[in-house]
């Protein structure tokens, strides 16, 4: 008992302060890619190289039509490599949560050039930026939290890749039960569903059941490109892609796997959500 | 491997063809006909072989037959012997071995699923790798689509083995489990607390992996790779890639061979590290966890530094890495290394001091030796159970011969034994990453780039946290695959939680399910 208690003083204070504090980052962190669209010559090789399709390019007539879901992304960096000249960075962006998913995707509308690269930037719509920095949402959060959250994590298929850093939530240097966050055993005490996908065949009807045994109101986060969208999955003979072709989602957290202050930023905003609501 | 060929064919001639030779070196038997009993089980008797794994192929369009590949592991030989059971598509069966050996009881069903291949003589022929809901496809079979669309989903048909007595009740857990993790059904017949049958079923999280590798681009490939099994992110990439490497004769510079070998002990580390705190929190012993967790994001922390990614994802590439590392990231190995080093054994000694917690660990859950050997038991449970198999020292890849380490073994096979492996294997990792480091050459961190040649196969074998991963590959046209055949350690391992939970008390299955903690959705793939 003694050893165990000298242990503990001996290290301190082990958890770090997000979002009250910014994390620390490694420098070679990678968050998610950023586009210059003005100064992007050729989509086609990021289109090619992006293992999950988060970067399409569709042409017709003259005009090329480039998409990027960062709900498909999973921040390995392919886009960057393949693209010269610097219109692709990889940034250390992370708190991308966002409770639209059309707020996920980025367009850009160019001229096609007979050579099939493009030029002249027509249009160019960054989503909508709904999401909030952590630190903001840390402040109003004193506002709600006259009551706790209960979550209560449902793998729909994932790989548990995504597990791993919602257990790591749970651990000291993450801590979320300082926020009154807590995660349950039942769907029963839940307020919130924190999904993992992409949701298989298998897992469909336990998935609608756990949704229905919890009860209202609630809210439901998808998490990680698998969960918002199938990720590089997709929709195949066992898999039904992303957790809101099977119950209604409020949250989108993106991420391969999501570091645990992005599932952290997700939740809060998720909360906000769930004031609203209330 | 050459003398063991020649009696082979000298006792077996009718039943042999010839034997192949890939471009890696493999030895393959191509035999007559579906029938592989006879030669399987003189090796497993006669020469002490082990069947690691028994998978098909669909060549029905390019050869007019399926295949069948078993693949064999020797005490003492660095080569795997694989041989090779054509099947014709007119009669889709082959004669099972499963009654003979309970190792292979699952992969014949997933053959009889995937393949639609009927296992003649399997002792329990029920679906294992389909669900009983599903309509009678074979997603394996080259003419069904990836994207077929499937009636829905409409309830549960499966019957478990009832239980009848006095007293005696079924206890069914699952699929959405209490705590967060994946998800499997657990149905435990109880009399009382001890339990007397545990039944199991997975593939809930079975999503077309092994169909969707024949779709993607090779180089696209390794991220799905890495998704097999999301804590073993690195070592399914790299078994991948290594495999691919081997099919297509790429050489790995040395420098890359070495820092592979430093990022999957790292992965090491980092589940070891976490499932030692996450025993000793599912027998109550919460302040341990506590500090396992701290521990643990030290080495994410690291890993984060040397990849980008906490879990080393998107780091593997085929023919060696994507990025190479500076001065001061490899020196920051050494400096995180040697605080994880000192708060393990601090973190080891608060477990070891606390009688309460070592008494639930001390023959709770044993899975005896002889049932280990027989259910083809791998990694860390199988050396908690007196079996002595690690890839990295039995079929040494990227630099592991250039690094001596010891393979901890215990008799034991309790929950204790299996978390002492991992207290051992922590430490010899971390004097893997020093030799490693201290021998790091320069040079380039990975080949050029070239284009993959159709029609080659190999087999490549990683020794992953859990146990022994195993990838097989068939190249095919503009650099995509043919066939990827994917095997965690889970798979067999499974079936041997049955065996070690018996007659312990429904209490102790979270520590027992966590002391061999296997990865469902590398079993379902």
């Amino acid at each position: 008992m003694f050893k165990i208690l000298q242990n503990t003083f001996r290290v301190g204070t082990a958890t770090a302060d997000y979002p009250r504090l910014a994390p620390r980052l490694a420098e070679q962190f990678r968050g998610c890619p950023e586009f210059d669209f003005a100064a992007w010559s050729d989509a086609r090789p990021a289109a090619e190289a992006c293992p999950t399709g988060a970067i399409a390019i569709h042409d017709r007539k003259g005009a090329r039509h480039v998409t990027v879901d960062y709900g498909r992304c999973i921040f390995c960096g392919e886009c960057e490599a393949a693209t010269a000249g610097g219109a692709v960075r990889m940034s250390r962006k992370f708190e991308l949560a966002a409770t639209e998913r059309r707020d996920l995707i980025l367009t850009a509308e160019y001229t096609l050039r007979s050579d099939g690269t493009h030029a002249e930037l027509k249009s160019s719509v960054s989503g909508t930026n709904a999401e909030e920095p952590g630190k903001r949402i840390a402040e109003a959060i004193h506002h709600l939290l006259g009551r706790s959250l209960s979550i209560r994590q449902v793998d729909a298929g994932s790989c548990n890749g995504c597990e791993q850093e919602i257990v790591a939530l749970n651990n000291p240097v993450h801590d979320i039960e300082r926020f009154g966050i807590h995660f349950v055993a039942s769907p029963r005490h839940a307020d919130m569903l924190l999904v993992t996908g992409p949701v298989t065949r298998n897992m469909e009807l336990a998935l609608r059941k756990t949704w229905a045994a919890t009860p209202a109101p609630k809210v439901v986060a998808a998490v990680g490109a698998c969960g918002i969208s199938g990720g590089i999955f997709g929709a195949n003979y066992a898999s039904l892609g992303g957790v809101d072709a099977v119950i209604p989602v409020d949250v989108y957290i993106p991420g391969c796997p999501p570091r645990p202050e992005a599932l952290l930023h997700g939740i809060l905003l998720a909360l906000g959500q769930m004031r609203q609501r209330a | 491997m050459k003398t063991l060929l020649k009696e082979l064919l000298a006792r077996f001639p009718k039943q042999i063809r010839s034997v192949e030779e890939t471009v890696s070196g493999q030895s393959v038997i191509l035999l007559n006909g579906p029938d592989a009993t006879a030669i399987t089980r003189h090796l497993l008797s006669a020469r002490q072989a082990r069947l690691a794994t028994v998978f098909a192929e669909d060549r029905v369009k390019a050869e007019g037959v399926f295949y069948n590949y078993y693949v064999f592991d020797r005490p003492g030989d660095a080569a795997w012997l694989m041989l090779k059971a054509p099947i014709d598509a007119k009669h889709p069966s082959f004669p099972s071995v499963a009654a003979e050996l309970p190792a292979v009881n699952w992969q014949e069903r997933e053959i009889q699923d995937w393949f639609g291949l009927e296992a003649n003589g399997h002792p329990n022929p029920r679906r294992v790798a389909l669900h009983d809901n599903w309509p009678d496809v074979h997603p394996l079979r080259k003419n069904f689509p990836l994207e077929t669309v499937l009636p829905p989903f409409e309830g549960e048909r499966h019957v478990y083995r009832p239980a009848h007595g006095e007293g005696v009740f079924q206890i069914p857990v699952g699929p959405v489990h209490a705590g967060i993790i994946e998800p499997g059904h657990f149905n435990f017949s109880v009399a009382g607390e001890p339990i007397l049958y545990l039944q199991l079923r997975m593939f809930y999280t079975h999503k077309g992996t092994e169909k969707l590798f024949e779709r993607l681009p090779i180089r696209r490939a390794v991220f799905l790779a890495e998704s097999i099994s999301g804590d073993s992110a690195f070592s399914h990439g790299m078994a991948f890639c290594q495999a691919v490497e081997q099919a297509a004769g790429i050489k790995v510079p040395a420098r890359a061979q070495f820092m592979r070998v430093i990022l999957l002990e790292l992965e090491r580390i980092a589940n070891h590290v976490a499932d030692a705190g996450a025993i000793a929190n599912d027998v109550g012993f919460v302040i341990a966890n506590a500090h396992a967790g701290r521990i643990r994001e030290m080495v994410v922390g690291l890993n984060e530094m040397l990849t980008g990614s906490r879990v080393l994802r998107g780091m593997t590439a085929i023919g060696g890495v994507r990025r190479d590392w500076h001065q001061e990231q490899v020196e920051a190995i050494e400096k995180t290394l040697a605080i994880v080093e000192r708060e393990f054994h601090n973190l080891m000694a608060i477990i070891e001091s606390s009688n309460s917690t070592r008494e639930r660990l001390e023959h709770t859950g044993i899975l005896q030796p002889e049932k280990a050997a027989m259910l083809g038991v791998v990694g860390v449970a199988g050396r908690a159970s007196g079996v002595d198999l690690d890839v990295r020292r039995d079929h040494p890849y990227e630099a592991y011969r250039h690094l001596p380490f010891r393979v901890p073994v215990y008799q034991d096979g309790d929950v204790r034994h299996r978390l002492q492996v991992r207290i051992d294997e922590v430490t010899e990792s971390i004097g893997i990453i020093r030799a490693a480091v201290a021998q790091l050459p320069g040079g380039k961190h990975c080949a050029p780039d070239r284009p993959i040649p159709p029609g080659r196969c190999a087999l490549s074998a990683v020794e992953g946290w859990r146990g022994e991963i195993l990838h097989w590959v068939r190249t095919g046209e503009n650099n995509c695959l043919e066939r990827c055949k994917v095997k965690d350690p889970s798979l067999n391992n499974w079936p041997a939680i049955v065996e070690a939970v018996e007659g312990n008390i429904v209490a102790d299955f979270p520590v027992i399910n966590k002391s061999f903690n296997l990865s469902y959705s590398g079993t379902d793939r």
